[in-house]
């Protein structure tokens, strides 16, 4: 049966670009979210924007669904394979088509890795903002498809705010062009809709971004405090200052042991939560505005404040920082993720409920955020071996997102909902407002063939029985944040 | 048709919309070419005030006719402000206006437009139902971003309601510098190399004098002075008063320089294309030329409607394109194109047709 599906796609990729043998296919079967596998029929490699909108036409005609994929890094199994669809992999899509330093925009295709576009841009002063944690792996199609966001979104947004123009295949087989060089749209915003959109209106093809000149001059602080709140008030105070900071970033005592043991990061003796703010901006702002962070961060009484004195400081710090996500996750055979955001005056009392929701299931979690705009990372951390375990730490996941959502925060502030949190969606919409978006989806793709199983609840499941890190975060490429 | 509906509460409004079979919603008509199509206007003026505000999340929801006007003066009062610099804030241009327009002012240089900002909205759609989608919160990945597509779908999918936006502390002041472009070439030189610079400029903008650019540094008052040195070292210019940089600024935000009887339109345009767009606006006599935005935005004001056929066809050569704002010119102007997907979005999110198509 599935040779028959198939058949059409033979005639538009050679054997070796078509990977149909099980033991091709396995490498497929997961993403980010480890613990949901489901292995596709096919993998197609298509190596030009002309391939995919063949192959795309061609899961239309046949009813055939499909998933794209990047680099497969999605936290919520935005990349996992359907049963009985295909993956699209888009990786040797590469290409950086153009670098225009003058208007600061950059034309990449769809398979362009994150750094890749700040490495192209970094010679002519400027980068590219959005900066995922698995930046150095991770593709903007993904980054696109599910609006991804990065420890600068405070002050420079998410994903969506860096897309100018696209040009995408939709499900229907239709090919669309929206936007282009100009920061300015006229008529609806095509290019916002279609962020964010989780692979359920189509395949991205290739995208004009935005860059921004890079800093001048940055001044990052590392504060180590007694208790978690402490640290939580410190960033109101900083908040309420006026600054306005590049990142605010806290981690929990337990993820600095956990940095502290896998990197060797240096942390003041005996603090409870370390917290990191950084300014950024022209020498004379950053040089009065650090005044004024250094006087705050010492009212906020800090066991001990350590200025970054050069840029191998600051490195370290930010070290410490990235390092910690994997270095928890080595602490436990499995672990669990989620991005759920609350309003920031609320940082505190969401971490106190976590911590007492931690005790009450008797499951370990560890807390990184993005302090500055109340993203909140829990890691729930487990043993997929153990009898019940995955589904003890789906059910605390699950608590904690309903807390998020139930302090009028969000299920998700930069991984997207995919697989891990659909079934959370009627918590923060109602019927109508999913309606309305699932005749949105309608529109893109009437057959339902585009990512089908994402987003919206009620869906075909896939299977869930996994266990263990993803073997790139084992190696320490990536991290789950 | 010259009934006008004022609903003043959910319920008025769900009944003014589904009274009518085709309605348009209107706030204060400062871009009255944006609402002049054939339906009911409905006016948003009584769906006024702030309904939520924490400083401390730089965050606000306000509903739709709330004049921008007092937003802006309740986030002063608190050190905050919108970043995108909405227009026509004077002229009592609303909140729900501004988003329809999808129009933003030259602050918006500096940290982006207003579809940077919106976070989330709550619209009507042609059935009378009320949906909220976004979120209220400054980081939101959940559902699509439907708020972001409403930004400058001029009311023809719904009625907006109510919107979050996300706000920024205010910097503590601000210079202003007037530089010296007899012409679009050196202008264009100018804009590149000050956008690309260590600055981080607040705004800057081409005036429409076409031979001046107006910049704007912000941020502590003590952190100016040397930035503004460097910027005249480099080119001819001047710092001006308090007074003059105030005036200067309120005649970009509230549009006093261009023509009044005439049509003024808004394109979309990058550095890369300002200098034969701005010749070809000078080729018509009397037209004015404000580039905002590094030279990605351009206000166009005619000198009469005739010449509106010929600045279509200059859109059209060079790929870009634009929309009347007001006075008496095609609703679209210069490039457009049409996918099958805008007819299929728009009976996904207005079955009932209830609103205009974004080509009536």
């Amino acid at each position: 049966m599935s040779a028959a599906v198939l058949q059409p796609l033979t005639a538009l990729l050679p054997p070796e670009r078509l990977l149909v043998r099980p033991e091709q296919l396995a490498a497929y079967e997961s993403d980010g979210l480890t613990a949901f596998r489901q292995r596709p029929l096919a993998v197609a490699i298509p190596e030009t924007t002309e391939e995919v909108i063949a192959i795309v036409r061609c899961c239309h005609a046949a009813k055939l669904p499909f998933v794209a994929r990047g680099s497969g890094t999605s936290l919520s199994g935005g990349s996992l394979p359907v049963a009985g669809g295909i993956v699209i992999a888009l990786n040797r899509l590469n290409k950086i088509l153009k670098l225009d330093p003058a208007q600061r925009v950059a034309v990449v295709q769809t398979g362009v890795i994150n750094t890749h576009v700040t490495l192209a841009a970094a010679p002519h002063g400027s980068h590219f903002a959005p900066d995922p944690s698995s930046q150095s792996i991770c593709t903007i199609g993904g980054n696109v498809a599910f609006n991804s966001g990065g420890a600068h979104c405070l002050k420079y947004g998410m994903t969506s705010n860096h897309v100018l123009g696209m040009k995408a295949v939709l499900a229907t087989g239709e090919v669309v062009e929206w936007g282009g060089p100009s920061r300015e749209t006229v008529g609806p915003d095509w290019c916002g809709l279609f962020t964010g959109n989780e692979g359920l209106f189509g395949i991205a093809l290739e995208f004009t971004l935005q860059l921004l000149p890079k800093a001048e001059c940055f001044h990052t602080v590392l504060a180590g405090y007694k208790t978690l709140e402490q640290a939580g008030d410190a960033v109101s105070a900083v908040v309420a200052s006026g600054l306005l900071p590049g990142a605010i970033e806290i981690m929990d005592a337990f993820a600095l042991e956990a940095a502290v043991a896998a990197v060797h990061a240096d942390y003041p003796p005996g603090c409870e939560a370390v917290l990191i703010v950084e300014l950024e901006g022209p020498r004379e702002v950053v040089a009065v505005d650090r005044v004024r962070l250094d006087e705050i961060i010492a009212a906020s009484k800090p066991i001990e404040a350590r200025p970054a004195r050069d840029a191998e400081e600051r490195l370290a710090i930010w070290k410490g920082r990235k390092s910690a996500f994997s270095a928890v996750g080595r602490l436990s055979p499995d672990f669990l993720v989620q991005d759920g955001v609350v309003p920031r005056r609320k940082l505190g009392e969401a971490l106190r409920r976590i911590g007492e929701m931690s005790r009450e299931a008797g499951i370990r979690v560890a807390n990184v955020f993005h302090a500055g705009d109340g993203n909140l990372h829990p890691l729930i951390l487990f043993n997929g071996r153990e009898q019940g375990e995955l589904e003890r730490a789906e059910a605390l996941a699950g608590k904690i997102l309903k807390m998020c959502v139930a302090m009028g925060g969000s299920l998700t502030g930069e991984h997207g909902l995919g697989v891990e949190k659909r079934a959370y969606l009627p918590d923060m919409f109602n019927a109508e407002e999913i309606d309305c978006m699932k005749r949105l989806r309608a529109a893109f793709d009437p057959l339902g063939i585009a990512n089908p199983g994402k987003m919206f609840p009620g869906t075909e499941a896939p299977a869930l029985t996994q266990h263990g890190l993803h073997p790139l975060e084992e190696a320490g490429v990536i991290s789950r944040e | 048709m010259n009934a006008m509906l004022t609903p003043a509460n959910t319920a008025e409004l769900v009944a003014a919309v589904c009274s009518t079979p085709r309605v348009i919603a209107v706030g204060a008509g400062t871009k009255p070419r944006l609402s002049a199509v054939n339906a009911v206007k409905l006016s948003t003026a009584k769906l006024s005030g702030m309904v939520e505000y924490e400083p401390s999340e730089f965050t606000f929801t306000a509903l739709a006719g709330t004049p921008v006007r007092e937003i802006a003066a309740t986030l002063a009062a608190r050190g905050q402000y919108l970043p995108f610099d909405p227009l026509w804030v004077d002229a009592g241009t609303t909140l729900g206006g501004t988003v329809a327009s999808g129009v933003s002012g030259p602050g918006r240089f500096r940290f982006g437009g207003l579809r940077d900002f919106i976070l989330g909205m709550q619209f009507m759609d042609g059935a009378g139902r009320l949906l909220r989608l976004g979120g209220k919160v400054v980081k939101n990945a959940a559902g699509f971003d439907v708020p972001k597509f409403l930004v400058g779908s001029l009311g023809r999918f719904g009625v907006l309601v109510e919107t979050t936006f996300k706000v920024f502390p205010q910097p503590a002041s601000r210079v202003t510098l007037t530089l010296d472009a007899s012409d679009p070439e050196s202008a264009v030189n100018i804009l590149t190399a000050a956008a690309n610079s260590r600055w981080e400029l607040d705004a800057l903008d081409g005036l429409p004098d076409g031979k001046s650019i107006a910049l704007r540094l912000g941020g502590p008052a003590t952190a100016l002075e040397s930035p503004a040195r460097e910027i005249l070292s480099r080119w001819l210019g001047r710092v001006l008063s308090a007074e003059d940089a105030n005036t200067l600024w309120l005649e970009m935000r509230e549009c006093h320089w261009a023509n009044n009887a005439a049509p003024l339109l808004k394109v979309a345009l990058s550095s890369g294309a300002v200098v034969p767009f701005a010749r070809s606006v000078s080729a018509l006599s009397g037209a004015r030329l404000h580039l905002s935005a590094d030279g990605n935005v351009a206000f166009v004001s005619l000198a009469a409607a005739e010449q509106a056929a010929t600045l279509h066809e200059n859109l059209r050569a060079h790929g870009l394109s634009g929309v009347t704002l007001r006075g008496d010119a095609p609703l679209w102007l210069g490039a457009r194109t049409h996918f099958q997907i805008s007819q299929a979005a728009k009976a996904a999110l207005d079955a009932e047709k209830r609103f205009p198509g974004l080509d009536d």
